[in-house]
């Protein structure tokens, strides 16, 4: 992202909890990044590491009790989302910025058609008469590459295989011309096939509408195919981000590193034994108090184990929280 | 391949569910055929990956050759012997020298079950657990075989991460010391970090105990780092068999280079030059299979002669056969 031109999104020192007092886990823990106009990013991280409650907390989804949005800003549009009212947040979702879930069979209603489901935000949003939106349903089914799309709009989502749900999803998510769209592991559950075919379609509409893409995903493949620039989470923080050339060919984070050397690639060398990471996940109720990752890290210190290192910049647009990279501080 | 090291030898395997419909005059309306003529051969110490999307009938295939599922034809032949049709006495001897790992490491392990018992469950079902104190020791042995620590051995499943969970599941399916293992998904249900952890697991008791593998996968990536040769099955036939720099480097049928495609690699570098061979649709329904070939409805290179005529499994020599009429000629 150029430092010039403003970001489309601008998240500042997120907080985000749940449950109170001993039993409290902060799911999202001071996590600021920004998303350009037309820009892709991807947030990458295991279960547990808060990628999914960042999507949540953008959209102010977070079911409150027992999760809340404790502090920072998340600034759209020179708005910040965090401040609106519950009728202001609902005018904006579906209609400046908009959602594709995981499972695209739970996000779409078993009773209704397709086509009203589409036409929906048209309706909404745009205060368009039912007739007039249905027929922009078609036309967006269409666009997602749809065939027979007369038959569609009265088709339900259970005559829908896995890879038209996702695609009456993306239908749904561009209805209203969205500035943003979160895209929460959109394809983990399609072949794939399906999942290349999908994606593709994703990254072309968005790109020919210079809208901007949040891809939430565990894959480094898929980050690498789509993303402009990454953001690797572990345990609720964001320990590393640059532009994905960059993360790949310099990755300096010890938890990013062990990521790559440890997924197989389609064109790595079989004969080498691939390097695990130690340890397992983190538990959010019982985080370390030092760096998250210390008790996984072949390289942490005494100091790595006493004290949470913070977000520092070490490169043009790549920042990385880790001791062993601010030797300043040490 | 001599006859001698041929552990396992499947042929045109079919196992077929009928559908029925009707509460009280039950009919039966349609037949899925989950498994359609497939055919392989796996040698001792060898690993067979075995790929392909949901229902392409790859799971199907494994719980056939173990006998969970009663074949509907062909012939599965293990050690030598036709297992077939083995009735439930036959089978228990056989399951001695043949166990599953399975997916999903919470499902598959009895929550109220200490591990110890886990474990050693298969050793006591075949009358090998008379002596506490050997069969102790067995299971301590197991457990660090498969890299958990033997003092955790009274604790129950629940204690344990995703990860050390497989282990267990590891360390049962190698309890009777059994000369072939099929492993169903094994790591696709663990976080990134911890799949390489199972995965080299699996590739090392290989090279110390020198058990064969088939391995059930979705993960291409997964499969050709732990695979001698690989399959790849789709609608229930396998369409592709070859070595795995073979299949990797060349793949022959379209549908092999298009799952290869298909699946990006973790590099933005060469992601950025890759070529793709896109396919249109999904996999259609196993009930009601596309006449010809299975694969011409996506097919980019179909021809007129795959819409009519099904293409077999033809042998190109060198271990490799693929299931193409584009290939025909190179017979």
């Amino acid at each position: 992202m150029t430092t010039a031109a403003k970001p489309l999104l601008s998240v500042r020192n997120l907080v985000t909890r749940f449950g109170r007092g001993r039993g409290a886990v902060t799911a999202v823990d001071d996590v600021s990044f920004d998303v350009g106009v037309g820009e892709t990013v991807a947030v990458v991280g295991e279960s547990g590491s808060g990628k999914s409650v960042t999507a949540l907390s953008i959209l102010r989804l977070i079911p409150s009790p027992p999760g809340r949005i404790e502090s920072g800003e998340i600034l759209f549009e020179g708005r910040d989302l965090t401040k609106l009212s519950e009728r202001e947040i609902m005018e904006i979702r579906g209609d400046r910025i908009a959602m594709i879930f995981q499972e695209p069979m739970s996000s779409l209603n078993p009773v209704l058609t397709v086509g009203l489901q589409v036409a929906e935000p048209i309706n909404v949003h745009r205060r368009k008469p039912w007739d007039v939106a249905l027929g922009a349903a078609k036309q967006l089914l269409g666009r997602v590459r749809m065939s027979d799309t007369e038959s569609r709009v009265r088709a339900y989502p259970h005559q829908f295989s896995g890879g038209m749900r996702q695609r009456a999803m993306i239908a749904m998510a561009l209805a209203c011309e969205p500035r943003l769209i979160i895209a929460d592991e959109p394809t983990t559950a399609l072949d794939v096939t399906v999942q290349a075919q999908i994606l593709d379609l994703l990254k072309d509409l968005a790109q020919g509408s210079r809208c901007s893409l949040i891809l939430i995903t565990h894959d480094l493949g898929v980050v690498a195919r789509y993303a402009d620039r990454v953001v690797v989470m572990y345990a609720g923080r964001v320990v590393e981000q640059a532009p994905a050339r960059e993360l790949y060919a310099n990755p300096r984070h010890p938890y990013t590193r062990g990521l790559m050397a440890s997924v197989p690639r389609l064109d790595g060398d079989t004969s080498k034994r691939l390097v695990p990471i130690d340890g397992q996940p983190p538990n959010l109720a019982r985080l370390p108090t030092g760096c998250a990752f210390a008790p996984r890290c072949r390289q942490a210190t005494d100091l790595c184990h006493r004290e949470r290192p913070a977000l520092a910049e070490i490169g043009p647009q790549h920042q990385t929280a880790c001791w062993l990279e601010t030797p300043a501080h040490v | 391949m001599s006859e001698a090291d041929v552990l396992l030898r499947v042929d045109d395997l079919q196992v077929h569910f009928p559908v029925h419909k009707g509460a009280v005059f039950r009919k039966q309306v349609a037949t899925v055929k989950a498994v359609d003529g497939v055919s392989f051969q796996l040698k001792r110490g060898e690993t067979l990956g075995l790929v392909g999307e949901s229902g392409c009938g790859k799971s199907t295939t494994g719980l056939a050759i173990l006998r969970m599922l009663e074949p509907s034809g062909g012939r599965i032949e293990f050690e030598g012997q036709d297992i077939t049709h083995f009735d439930k006495s036959s089978l228990r001897p056989l399951r001695r020298r043949m166990q599953m790992v399975y997916q999903d490491p919470f499902g598959s392990l009895n929550p109220r079950m200490k591990v110890r018992d886990i474990i050693g469950e298969p050793l006591e079902v075949h009358g090998l657990a008379k002596d506490r104190n050997v069969f102790d020791q067995r299971i301590a042995q197991l457990m660090r075989t498969v890299g958990l620590l033997p003092d955790m051995a009274d604790r129950f499943p629940h204690e344990f991460s995703g990860g050390q969970r497989q282990r267990i599941g590891i360390a049962r399916a190698l309890a009777l010391e059994p000369a072939l293992i099929i492993c169903d998904e094994p790591v696709s249900a663990l976080d990134v970090s911890i799949q390489a952890q199972v995965v080299n697991v699996f590739v090392e008791l290989q090279q110390r105990l020198g058990m064969a593998y088939l391995f059930i996968a979705h993960d291409l990536a997964v499969v050709r780092h732990v695979s001698d040769r690989i399959a790849v099955m789709y609608l229930g036939r396998i369409v592709e068999i070859a070595a795995r720099d073979e299949i990797y480097r060349r793949p022959l049928h379209p549908y092999t280079q298009a799952l290869l495609a298909a699946v990006p690699v973790a590099d933005p570098v060469v992601e950025a030059t890759r070529k793709r061979v896109a396919v249109s649709g999904e996999v259609p329904s196993a009930m009601n299979p596309p006449s010809g070939c299975r694969f011409h409805t996506r097919c980019p290179l179909a021809m007129d002669r795959c819409r009519h005529e099904d293409p077999a499994l033809r042998d190109l020599g060198a271990g490799r056969a693929v299931a193409c009429h584009l290939h025909d000629m190179a017979a």
